[in-house]
């Protein structure tokens, strides 16, 4: 089959894959890759820049699809620290679960997990938007800048702590609220907001909108205050 | 009955514990409940390269002639891994300051000045500006715990990439902008909203510790295909370890930042009592090299309170393959100059002692984000004062090499340093002028 490549890491290096996926161009015929025996190799396709689909079968170590830019990253296994941390664009999905700072600093593009999500997912995010079909761990969404983290399990402590403008969605228990994060209404563009989340994640009908909550910042900690000063 | 007109007074007698400045902290502290937040380094006397002398030639060492004998100063940076190591031509780079704290025009000045002397400039805690990349021939990209900015496309127009783990001015803590300078092109690279006071990360969000660090690398250098020397900044806390730590890590660079170093907004008790001084740390780093077999492998950079070539040459002698500098170059550009001293008492202070750089009210363009005020700063003019100013660094550390019979400012080695005080000889572990005593090290007075 034309543009299709199959690279093994059992005998190929990751430093292949990647230089191989570097050279690609925007517009490459090369559009499907196949990746297997990933064996917890680390920054397996980092700094892809070419809209490609990669698939990977097996499990990956930390920053898998780290700065993705264009490519559809799927994972067949769960993923290590950091995975599609600082993603620009694209998508990526896990099959599995992920670790920690499942799309740290994240600015653009989507990550989808079909299970659950440790710690800090979501930490500092910038404009991504993930969707954790299974439940996420404490500190998840850390400083949130910008994007959607939406959770149809449950979150751990400390959600949304010194949230900026990310919009957090959960439609299971929140363990606790960090500073400054608060419950928020749900108003029709915030369910518009979630339903082309849901739909986009692949997730269109399956879920009930009207199961979420909606959190968000309380935006007191914007400026140095001496009344905030135990929250600092 | 004694006549209290004719008893001897005595003079009001300061407090040296509660002094003029501990006391007016006490009533701003009492004033307004916050922590005072303010630019620069530390502030207080501390042990420093002014208590080094070098010994220079005599009868057992020969100088070389000055401008005849050549005394090179290049330095190639990142030569352990990077396919595409770096040269400098002066062991003297400018230190990563922030689009954002600083001024477009600041930034544009600190390239057209480093590249006009062949060295580098470094980013901030805010991302790459397209002024700052044209203007600078070698442009250091920092990746810091905010990824503020942070994208692929700069990472590969970089030309090095410095992960910053700490500064000497707030070992373990983060970056703070406040509203004043959250403009909207700054807020817009940092995906904030305008106008809040923001406060950086002090971790890095993906990972602790130096086996992730390790991994990190890894990443960034896959990212970038292995092009790119990679740096690890350290603020001087634990130098030895820190050092060790990131040689481990994979790291090409050491930056080790002292406790004089430079911030743009920090609290002051945290800028005052955390980290060491930069003369204890260059030692320890140096000897984490040595420990290794990594000297000179492994280039070191130190900074901190780096002000003329004497700074750099000792910097060097202990161990040092380059400094960088962060206030000295702010004020070659124009910061703090008398010039404006009408205007610095007007915001309460004086030439020289201005340090409220987190206000934006910088009035001599360099630490704000206001246009007027930016629009004093003419970078080709000031450009050329920081060419100026780094020349006479370079012209001086040369002196200095040459004296001692040096070839290149590299070989200038801790042989050639005595120290002038007990405690900057332990510290630098050079024998205090006039003994061959080195504190918990050898020999007796
Ligand atoms: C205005 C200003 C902004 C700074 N911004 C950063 C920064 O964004 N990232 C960083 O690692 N260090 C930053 N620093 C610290 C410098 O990189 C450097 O470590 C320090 O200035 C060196 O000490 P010196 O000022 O005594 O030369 C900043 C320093 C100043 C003065």
């Amino acid at each position: 089959m034309s543009g299709h490549h199959a690279i093994d890491l059992a005998t190929g290096s990751v430093r292949e894959l990647n230089a191989a996926l570097h050279a690609l161009g925007p517009d490459t015929n090369e559009t499907l890759w196949r990746v297997s025996n990933p064996r917890g190799l680390h920054a397996v396709a980092a700094g892809v820049d070419a809209p490609v689909t990669i698939e990977i079968d097996g499990p990956v170590g930390y920053y898998c699809g780290g700065m993705n830019k264009h490519a559809s990253i799927v994972i067949n296994g769960n993923a290590g620290v950091g995975l599609a941390q600082n993603i620009m664009s694209g998508f990526v999905h896990v099959k599995g679960d992920a670790s920690q700072s499942a799309g740290a600093t994240g600015c653009g593009g989507m990550i989808v997990i079909d299970g659950n999500a440790s710690a800090r997912c979501g930490i500092s995010m910038k404009g991504v938007d993930i969707v954790v079909k299974g439940s996420v761990g404490h500190m998840s969404a850390f400083m949130g800048q910008a994007g959607s983290l939406v959770v149809l399990g449950d979150a751990g402590e400390a959600l949304g702590d010194s949230l900026y403008e990310a919009r957090l969605f959960v439609r299971g228990t929140v363990a606790s609220l960090g500073a400054d994060c608060i419950e928020k209404a749900m108003r029709d563009e915030h369910r518009a907001l979630l339903a082309a989340k849901l739909e986009a994640a692949g997730l269109a009908g399956s879920v009930d909108i009207g199961e979420f909550k909606r959190y968000g910042s309380a935006r007191t900690l914007y400026h140095f205050h001496v009344d905030n000063v135990s929250s600092y | 009955m004694s006549d209290l007109s004719k008893t001897p007074r005595t003079v009001p007698r300061a407090s040296a514990t509660f002094d003029e400045y501990t006391l007016s902290e006490i009533r701003r502290a009492a004033a307004t409940g916050i922590y005072d937040i303010r630019g620069a380094g530390a502030k207080r006397k501390l042990p420093h390269f002014d208590d080094l002398l070098f010994l220079g030639a005599s009868i057992s060492r020969y100088p070389l002639e000055g401008y005849r004998e050549k005394c090179s100063t290049e330095v190639v940076l990142g030569t352990r891994f990077a396919k595409k190591p770096i040269t400098l031509k002066i062991p003297i780079t400018i230190a990563g300051m922030s689009f954002g704290s600083l001024s477009a025009n600041a930034k544009e000045a600190l390239g057209r000045g480093a590249s006009a002397m062949g060295t580098s400039t470094t980013t901030g805690d805010g991302g790459m500006t397209q002024e700052e990349r044209q203007s600078s021939q070698i442009l250091v990209y920092q990746y810091l715990p905010s990824r503020y900015g942070m994208n692929p496309d700069d990472l590969r127009k970089a030309d090095a990439i410095e992960i910053v783990v700490g500064q000497g001015a707030k070992p373990g803590g983060g970056g703070m902008l406040l509203g004043q300078k959250i403009t909207e092109r700054v807020a817009a690279m940092r995906t904030l909203p305008v106008g809040i006071d923001q406060r950086s990360a002090c971790r890095h969000p993906d990972w602790t510790g130096p086996d992730d660090l390790e991994i990190k690398i890894e990443e960034l250098r896959e990212i970038t295909d292995w092009e790119k020397p990679i740096y690890v900044k350290v603020g001087a806390a634990r130098p030895y370890y820190d050092t060790a730590l990131a040689v481990k890590s994979g790291a090409d660079v050491v930056v080790v930042d002292g406790m004089q170093g430079g911030t743009a907004a920090t609290q002051e008790v945290f800028i005052e009592n955390v980290g060491i001084p930069t003369l204890a740390a260059v030692r320890q780093a140096a000897q984490a090299l040595q420990d290794l077999g990594m000297h000179r492998k492994v280039q070191l950079i130190v900074s901190g309170g780096i002000r003329n070539g004497a700074d750099v040459a000792k910097a060097l002698a202990l161990g040092a393959d380059a400094v960088a500098i962060g206030t000295a170059a702010l004020v070659a550009l124009g910061d703090n100059d008398p010039h404006w001293e009408a205007e610095y008492q007007a915001l309460g202070t004086t030439a020289g002692a201005y340090d409220d750089w987190h206000e934006g009210r910088d009035p001599a363009g360099i630490t704000t984000q206001d246009p007027a005020l930016s629009a004093r700063l003419d970078p080709v003019a000031a450009g050329r004062r920081l060419a100026n100013y780094l020349a006479v660094l370079t012209l001086e550390c040369q002196t200095i090499a040459r004296a001692c019979g040096k070839s290149h400012v590299h070989n200038l080695e801790p042989e050639d340093l005595v120290a002038l005080t007990i405690e900057a000889a332990a510290m630098a572990r050079v024998p205090l002028a006039g003994t061959d005593w080195i504190p918990g090290v050898t020999g007796r007075f």
